[in-house]
């Protein structure tokens, strides 16, 4: 049975694996992160996307032994030690950006991904464009889009704060 | 108990208590549990549409490796077991009993849709089971099939079930026919419309699941899985399925990731798992692929209409005749039956004075994937109806749109309002809701964005529907009466503990809705205890006492109402041991909740909460002889109607002749969902009703060819709405209070969903108004528009 070696939110493990395993199955089933989530067979939904090396990934079509060497975070991994948010984790609280949560995981991943590649700030139209491979079935979108934009100027160093404005 | 504190009750945006753990990847789902030394289960599913079953071979699968067990068709019956039940019972128009063929938990002699489960393979890994269930050899004896409405009725179709002569489950019927004869014969104008409504694949982002344990000390079984209602469930299986009482059986429905419908029904893989279990000695866990969801999870709408309305020459309706026939699928789901009848046509009044309603629904089988309710649930049927009718008649009577919906309008002094179909409604104020939404979507300045448009080539349209919805179907009683094999009452139990901690058990179910902020907030606000300090619990049949879970928006006007009731017992007890702390009679101790304090009136001697909280269970100092110990009640709320949503949706669009496209430009919802508890939550529920309902509008549509096969059997075949299919939604309450509930709350989960699918294509069809479309049926794809632009091009 072939091994793999990978960090994930900053542990290392060494994990036997079939050649057939996905990451998302590694990830769920031997490391137990079950906050990475399955939503779809045919890589459309995006609730299991992870960063690798820093971009993000849909680990439901990435085999596990892709992954020898890789440096992996989950959801689980994307605050800090200490307990404190992501902005884009704040975000998503502050504007109701979630219902049901199973999107949520794969949704921040890839929206923290789409802020931080692209450090001149996106429009409305870019972030809808840039959710192109994640499904919500919830929320319509509306608050995820004011929540990934509100977070990306957090990023970006231009406001120190999600909050929404004073309702 | 802070009255400087920060005021969390009813109105506040409080954030959600869920996110934390959804935001960190804490959530506990079905599939995220691994129970100890539990198996993997595949079920292997048909590929034909209608089958007789010759043979399951299954020798070489249960020597594959890691194979447990395998369990086929028959070995399920010769347990004698039950089939899964259909909780409503339809009659027909003579008034004898329709049609309910069994619906076996594992097909056994035929099978009747692509995706019916012929055997379950049990392994120690989900791959182990999946590679033995290729090596099951079933000998199939292929067969007709039919999956449309109008082929299963024809002469000579296939027929699925003995007991369904002609492929019909019932042709039942409601209101009167003769006045609306006699106004048709009077009318100065009719109009006609012929519509289907589409069939929706559901495809909430988590896939169905279920483990089953069995614990054979106890007799104890135990199932996981992904439910909106973890009671209805168990007296499901429990007493019609798998004779197992129910104090030998707990559900669990734990975190849930989207449901809108499609997570009420009792699924056969629940039973299967349940049953599995002792025969196996360990938990059976099944989790769904989404190719299996797309094949087995109930599928929605599917109707095929003609409705007919009569005018006077003012525009007045004067007559509604409607004729309906709906795809039940192959079997019975749960609640199918109710679906296309009494939470349907029961709505065809909508807004309106129509004095006269008949309307005629023959529900048929297919072989397809069972359909039952989904977001809305007959309401968006009989809304879609409705208001692409009147936009119908407004032009072909000439008058406009809007003036026409007001003509017709129930009034606000025409409250408590009986229509012609059975339901009353207690509140409403159509006008207000209109005017809010004309305003807001600048209406009366569109012509000017529709010429702007022309002049960059584009189509532009705009379009409105003033819709009505009813929620939480009640009372039992006359639910009972039309055929409703459940109670529809609601439970909640407010257990405070000694030191003033709150714990709150619901019968409803929380799947995105935020119940546990809702809730939460409804009892900070009422008992004047931090938000904080109150938690919620649903969804574990072994915590809470009993509930029939959530649907059909009920959660709150139901479920809420009842934590109201259980909350006004506590309050009547605390005020009784106030009274003998302070040593004055019960009458004259007022509950403060802003204070979290119980005083005397009109002194200022008082009690706090914590410390009424801590005699109630340390009762020391105590009327021990007239009151027990304790703080801990539960109250059972059925309610006395229906609530009833309405409001005013307008989508404004832009077609690009070139490709057909329709951008989604602007959505306007108001909506009167009654009393906001937290308008956070409930314009997020709006905004996901109205995706789902643009989804249907421009986007979504099962398809299933001429032999059954589904087509739309993944999310590259099926298209869900994505952030850049969709435009921002504008969201705004227009409030009347319930009448009869305590809150005055009406339901606001499927507002969305059921006022947009008709304002979208009201506003595609406004744009298409000089390309000679009269109706369009949905979705408004951009084959069928690019088409309809092109093919006229040509014709001229």
């Amino acid at each position: 049975m072939p091994q793999v070696t990978l960090t994930v939110n900053g542990k290392q493990h060494t994990v036997d694996v079939e050649g057939r395993t996905l990451l998302v199955e590694l990830l769920r089933e031997k490391l137990r992160l079950t906050g990475t989530h399955v939503g779809c067979d045919t890589s459309q939904c995006g609730a299991c996307v992870v960063h690798i090396d820093g971009n993000s990934v849909k680990s439901c079509t990435t085999l596990a032994v892709m992954c020898q060497g890789a440096n992996v975070t989950t959801i689980e991994g994307l605050a800090k030690p200490d307990g404190t948010l992501h902005p884009m984790q704040e975000a998503f609280r502050e504007y109701h950006a979630l219902q049901c949560g199973f999107c949520t995981p794969g949704m921040v991943m890839s929206a923290v991904d789409l802020v931080a590649k692209n450090p001149q700030g996106l429009s409305e139209k870019e972030i809808r464009e840039g959710l192109e491979g994640n499904l919500c079935r919830c929320t319509g979108y509306h608050n995820i889009v004011k929540a990934i934009a509100a977070a990306q100027d957090v990023m970006h160093g231009k406001r120190s704060t999600v909050a929404a404005a004073a309702e | 108990m802070n009255a400087v504190a920060p005021f969390e009750g009813i109105g506040v945006r409080m954030r959600r208590k869920e996110d934390l753990r959804f935001l960190s990847g804490k959530g506990s789902y079905t599939d995220d549990m691994s129970r100890p030394n539990q198996t993997h289960c595949v079920f292997l599913r048909s590929p034909h549409a209608h089958a007789a079953i010759r043979s399951v071979d299954t020798a070489a699968a249960a020597a594959m490796p890691g194979v447990v067990r395998i369990f086929t068709g028959a070995d399920y019956a010769a347990d004698k077991l039950g089939g899964v039940p259909c909780g409503w019972l339809i009659h027909n128009k003579d008034g004898s009993p329709m049609n309910e063929p069994p619906h076996p938990v594992l097909a056994h002699g035929k099978v009747r849709y692509v995706g019916d489960a012929v055997a379950m393979v049990i392994a120690e890994t989900r791959e182990a089971a999946r590679d033995a269930a290729e090596k099951i050899v079933v000998d199939y004896d292929v067969l007709p099939a039919v999956a449309g409405i109008n082929e299963a009725l024809a002469a000579g179709a296939p027929q699925l079930h003995e007991a369904a002569p002609r492929n019909i489950c019932y042709d039942w019927h409601i209101g009167e026919k003769g006045p609306v004869d006699v106004a048709f014969a009077a009318a100065h104008k009719i109009v006609t419309l012929d519509l289907t409504n589409n069939r929706l694949i559901p495809n909430a982002m988590e896939p169905r699941a279920a483990i089953g344990e069995y614990d054979a000390h106890s007799g104890e079984y135990t199932l996981h899985t992904t439910s909106q209602n973890p009671h209805v469930i168990r007296l499901l299986m429990g007493a019609f399925v798998l004779n197992i009482p129910e104090h030998k059986l707990r559900i669990v429905a734990p975190d849930v990731g989207g449901g809108f419908g499609s997570k009420i029904f009792h699924y056969i893989e629940e039973a299967a798992v349940t049953w599995a279990a002792p025969k196996v000695g360990r938990p059976i866990k099944w989790t769904a692929d989404r190719t299996e969801a797309f094949m087995t999870d109930a599928h929605g709408r599917d109707h095929i209409s003609t409705a007919r309305l009569a005018l006077d020459k003012d525009g007045k309706f004067l007559a509604l005749h409607v004729q309906t026939k709906a795809n039940l699928g192959a079997y019975l789901s749960t609640f199918a039956t109710s679906v296309p009848t009494y939470l349907y046509a029961t709505l065809l009044a909508g807004t309106y004075t129509t004095p006269a309603i008949y309307a005629e629904v023959t529900s048929v089988f297919t072989n397809t994937v069972p359909v039952d309710a989904y977001r809305g649930a007959g309401r968006p049927e009989a809304t879609f109806l409705l208001e692409r009718l009147v936009d119908v008649a407004a032009r072909e009577t000439g008058i406009d749109r809007v003036e026409i919906r007001r003509r017709n309008f129930i009034k606000p002094d025409q409250f408590p309002y009986q229509t012609p179909v059975a339901l009353q409604y207690d509140s409403g104020n159509y006008f207000a809701t209109l005017d809010a939404a004309l305003a807001s979507s600048d209406w009366a300045g569109f012509e000017a964005r529709r010429a702007e448009a022309a002049k960059r080539g584009k189509l532009r349209g705009i379009g409105i529907s003033t819709y009505l919805e009813a929620c939480g179907i009640a009372p039992s009683a006359v639910a009972g009466a039309l055929g409703a094999r459940a109670g529809l009452y609601e439970v909640g139990a407010i257990r405070v503990h000694p030191t003033g901690s709150v714990t709150v058990l619901t019968g409803t179910h929380s799947h995105g809705q935020g119940h546990e902020t809702t809730f939460a907030q409804l009892v900070a606000d009422q008992l004047g205890v931090p938000f904080d300090k109150v938690d919620v619990v649903h969804g574990d049949t072994s915590k809470i006492p009993f509930g029939m879970g959530t649907y059909g928006s009920r959660s709150l006007p139901v479920g809420g109402t009842a934590l109201v009731k259980a909350m006004d017992k506590i309050i009547a007890k605390a005020k009784r041991i106030a009274a003998h702390l302070l040593e004055a009679d019960v009458a004259d101790i007022e509950f403060d909740p802003r204070a979290g304090a119980f005083k005397v009136a009109g002194t200022d001697r008082s009690k706090a909460w914590g410390e009424i909280a801590l005699t109630a269970y340390v009762p020391h100092n105590y009327p021990i002889e007239e009151l027990e110990p304790g703080l801990d009640e539960t109250a059972y709320y059925d309610p006395k109607n229906f609530t009833f949503p309405g409001g005013c949706h307008i989508a404004e669009v832009e077609i690009d002749p070139d490709t057909g496209h329709v951008a989604m430009i602007n959505f306007t919802a108001v909506d009167d969902v009654g009393r906001v508890i937290n308008p956070m939550i409930v314009e997020g529920q709006v905004q996901g009703g109205v995706a789902q309902g643009i989804g249907q509008a421009l986007l979504e549509a099962c398809v299933y060819d001429a032999q059954g096969q589904l087509l739309s059997g993944s999310m590259m075949d099926y298209t869900m709405p994505r952030a850049d299919d969709l435009a921002p939604v504008s969201v705004a309450t227009h409030t009347t209070l319930c009448t009869h509930n305590p809150l005055g709350v009406k339901g606001c989960g499927e507002v969305g969903a059921i006022g947009s699918p008709p304002a979208v294509i009201n506003a595609v069809v406004d744009a298409l108004r000089d390309h000679g479309v009269r109706h369009l049926d949905m979705p408004a794809t951009p084959a069928k528009i690019w088409s309809i632009i092109n093919t006229r091009m040509a014709a001229e």
